[in-house]
């Protein structure tokens, strides 16, 4: 089986669940003996200029995953890497304003009448967003005719014209990911062209990947795709290996910590967090709330913070990654994913394997999943805040809820998942007729 | 000779009331839940089957004889929603036919952490049961048959002339449960062991059609007591009552295979029912059963694995009876009866996290999405009533 995927980021420079995910499924298939040709969007220049060392020389780069990451757990994946300014998690809004940086730089802010230069083989950025995501499913289509593949796996709303062109050119089956839907990230005020790619993908698609019932109860209901097309297989997590000590060496702390870690957006419920924090203080003061991540909200979550009058108690920590996630699990009493729509939850899997207990929100995928957390409705803020005391006032509760959760986790793993996905793909290679 | 001892547990818990951490008042049950769940097991459970009992009593004219253990908590339950269920345990009551055991009035594993407090609701559920039915309780049944040699000890100083125990694979090894035995070094007390295949086959398989003995028919039973003939002097049945209608719905026929079972157990002449006293006086004691380590009725375990099998679970049952002497000091009743009534297992069972072999059945009874949720609510409770008992105890100094 050789797969032709389209996804998103690689490590070290991953943003969010997303580029976890791809990054997970992919390393498992190449494990169990998949050929994977990943296809993912690069900018040539710009802020993102940093990304994963792929540099080479042709813009539509093909580089083996033997020479990026070394060793045997990509061996069977080749990189092809496209020109384009998409990142995950993009609004159209996003878009328009990478490109004018990029512009920027480029020298157009100088008033030069120059469009960027044309390093990408005769290609220009789209001028929005929508242009972009079509602009890309033609690279995509380009460089699919100099490789072999059985099936075509494209994740999220943006690369769903590339897997939908690549489809049409090479007549092979086309699975589509859901990792998120336009009504996740954006409630009841859905942006139109975004919603019409991504039904226009689940409905040309022979079959859909959910990454949980939640998403495909929304993926039937509200994309009018037949159940009996969409396969569930939740996302899962790694165990690194590297093991947490006992107590934390070199914290020494009287205060209790409630984390909150993950983008600080609309989706995530960041207001929930603050409202549920007041009303712990209301009955405990050794305790501090720290929110790592950044996002759209994070000035208003600031704000809101300091007008409750909980500003002191309330710590931001801005992005965070690698070493300093471990190290904010570490010192982690809780962690609080207040989500109001989620359609997976990476992140408790995260905290659960750095043996510290979850609250997750009763609106998130991976809460079917998940016994040995403590469980509520996001709104709920006065349970949330009934449950943060419980596990901050009771020892019992926190160890129980740690090693029950710490050996649960276990059962998530990408080796798992990525069968599935197997499945999946013999599923679409050949579809029943429904 | 083959005798079969029925004895059916009788108990409703009071469900706790979802408290969180900034509720401030004294109404931890509730009782909107409480009594429409005594209602409908009522109606499914308690009225049909004592009916049944009654006419099965009548027709074999005093050769058809059961016990009843009925918590404390149960009857104030009914008294209080279902008093019908009441007057028909009365009738039965009146027939003769049927003896009462002595329990914890509250359903309590009070054995574990306070002597004094076990003593004293054994006490109170025998007033009850002398009050109600005239009758002094002579065989002691502890908490889900919670047992050690300990117990034995402590139930003979009561003055109990026989005990009720699981007949668990564990202790009786090769011996049989059939059998009537005694404690090490307790004079006059005589053990009753379950036997847990045949009580088991009604109460948890009957329904079950995976079983390769379904459909289970009253002859067939009967042939299985039978078999007991000539190795064995009782076939201790011992059961949930609410396995009648409740656990093993009507439609599996439960209600018809015991309106069926007593002719088929009597068509054999050396057969007869006894109730768990008339058993002692009956049969001699055949050996002794040491028995060290606390077993029970529960799970496939036999011991205490439900109540007290991970942190949560023993620290609340610790905290609970670590307040019995600050409880006892306010003399408030109200506190002490809350106090009490927190005392039942149940509470603690939620907070079960075995959730991967037995967890079916702890799952179906729970009011709880979760056993964190529970602790987190039980203990919420146990921490206002604390508070409210440190409030009455620093008025009085101050008075």
């Amino acid at each position: 089986m050789k797969v032709l995927m389209l996804g998103w980021e690689f490590p070290p420079f991953i943003s969010g669940g997303l580029g976890t995910a791809c990054y997970g499924l992919t390393r498992a298939l190449s494990q169990m003996g998949t050929e994977v040709i990943f296809v993912l969007p690069k900018p040539i220049t710009g802020v993102h200029a940093t990304h994963v060392k792929m540099a080479h020389p042709h813009a539509l780069g093909r580089i083996s995953g033997k020479d990026v990451f070394g060793g045997s757990e990509l061996a069977r994946v080749i990189f092809r890497t496209l020109p384009s300014m998409m990142t995950p998690y993009q609004t159209p809004q996003d878009y328009e304003e990478a490109l004018r940086k990029a512009r920027q730089l480029a020298g157009e802010s100088f008033g030069l009448e120059l469009d960027l230069p044309d390093i990408a083989g005769g290609d220009h950025y789209g001028r929005d967003l929508y242009q972009e995501v079509q602009r890309y499913a033609k690279l995509a289509a380009w460089i699919s005719r100099e490789e072999e593949f059985d099936v075509i796996h494209a994740h999220d709303w943006m690369t769903y014209p590339a897997g939908m062109a690549v489809s049409a050119l090479s007549g092979k089956p086309l699975v589509v990911h859901i990792h998120s839907t336009e009504f996740d990230r954006s409630g009841e005020h859905v942006n139109q062209m975004v919603y019409d790619i991504e039904r226009q993908g689940m409905h040309a698609a022979d079959k859909v990947i959910a990454v949980s019932h939640l998403t495909k109860n929304i993926v039937v209901n509200r994309y009018a795709v037949p159940a009996e097309k969409v396969e569930v297989v939740y996302n899962a997590i790694d165990r690194d290996g590297s093991v947490v000590g006992f107590v934390n060496p070199g914290i020494s702390k009287d205060e209790k910590i409630v984390l909150f870690l993950g983008r600080i957006t609309m989706q995530k419920g960041p207001e929930y967090f603050l409202a549920a924090a007041k009303k712990v203080l209301e009955v405990m003061d050794n305790v501090k709330f720290v929110m790592a991540g950044s996002g759209d909200m994070i000035r208003r979550t600031i704000e809101m913070a300091a007008e409750m009058g909980i500003g002191h108690k309330v710590l931001f920590t801005g992005f965070l990654r690698g070493k300093d996630v471990d190290r904010v699990f570490q010192m982690a009493d809780l962690f609080v994913m207040p989500s109001v729509s989620e359609p997976f939850g990476l992140v408790p899997l995260e905290a659960l394997r750095n043996d510290v207990p979850v609250i997750i929100s009763k609106q998130s995928g991976v809460a079917e999943v998940l016994t040995h957390a403590l469980k509520v409705d996001f709104w709920d803020i006065n349970e949330m805040a009934n449950k943060i005391v419980a596990v901050l006032r009771h020892p019992p509760l926190h160890s129980t809820l740690r090693e029950h959760g710490n050996f649960e986790v276990r059962k998530f793993n990408w080796t798992t998942s990525a069968q599935q996905v197997m499945e999946v793909y013999r599923m679409a290679q050949s579809p029943v007729a429904v | 000779m083959a005798s079969v001892c029925f004895y059916f547990q009788v108990h409703q818990p009071s469900r706790l009331r979802r408290y969180s951490v900034f509720d401030n008042d004294r109404n931890y049950f509730d009782d909107y839940k409480n009594e429409q769940i005594c209602r409908k097991v009522a109606h499914k459970c308690y009225l049909p089957a004592n009916r049944l009992m009654l006419d099965l009593i009548r027709r074999f004219d005093g050769r058809f004889r059961i016990a009843y253990s009925i918590t404390g908590a149960a009857m104030e339950q009914f008294e209080r929603w279902m008093p019908e269920v009441m007057s028909t345990f009365h009738a039965l009551n009146e027939t003769g036919c049927v003896e009462f055991l002595s329990e914890t009035y509250f359903h309590s594993l009070s054995f574990l952490y306070s002597r004094d407090e076990f003593a004293e609701q054994i006490r109170l559920h025998q007033k009850k049961i002398k009050n109600l039915f005239g009758q002094t309780p002579r065989v002691f049944r502890n908490t889900e048959l919670v047992y050690n040699n300990d117990v034995a000890a402590f139930a003979r100083e009561m003055g109990f002339d026989g005990i009720c125990c699981e007949g668990a694979d564990h202790v009786l090894g090769y011996r049989s449960p059939n059998y009537i035995y005694t404690a090490p070094g307790v004079k006059g007390l005589k053990l009753l062991t379950k036997n847990y295949r045949l009580s088991d086959d009604i109460a948890f398989r009957f329904g079950n059609r995976g079983w390769e003995e379904w459909p289970l028919t009253a002859p067939k039973f009967a042939q299985w007591v039978n078999q007991v003939n000539g190795n064995g002097f009782t076939v201790n049945l011992f059961m949930d009552y609410e396995t009648l209608g409740e656990h093993q719905w009507e439609d599996t026929g439960i209600f018809e295979f015991l309106r069926h079972l007593p002719e088929e157990i009597l068509r054999h002449p050396d057969n007869d029912f006894l109730t768990p006293s008339q058993v002692i006086d009956t049969h001699p004691a055949m050996g002794e059963m040491d028995v060290p380590h606390m077993i029970s009725w529960a799970d496939i375990e036999r011991d205490l694995s439900a109540w007290l099998g991970n942190a949560m679970q023993s620290n609340a049952l610790y905290e609970l009876y670590r307040m019995e002497n600050l409880v006892k000091e306010t003399g408030d009743e109200e506190i002490l009866r809350d106090w009490r009534m927190l005392q039942t297992s149940d509470h603690f069972y939620y907070m079960c996290t075995k959730w991967f072999s037995d967890g079916d059945v702890h799952k179906y009874f729970n009011p709880y999405d979760s056993p964190y949720d529970s602790y987190i609510n039980f203990m919420n409770v146990l921490d206002n009533l604390r508070s409210r008992c440190r409030r009455v105890c620093e008025a009085t100094v101050k008075g």
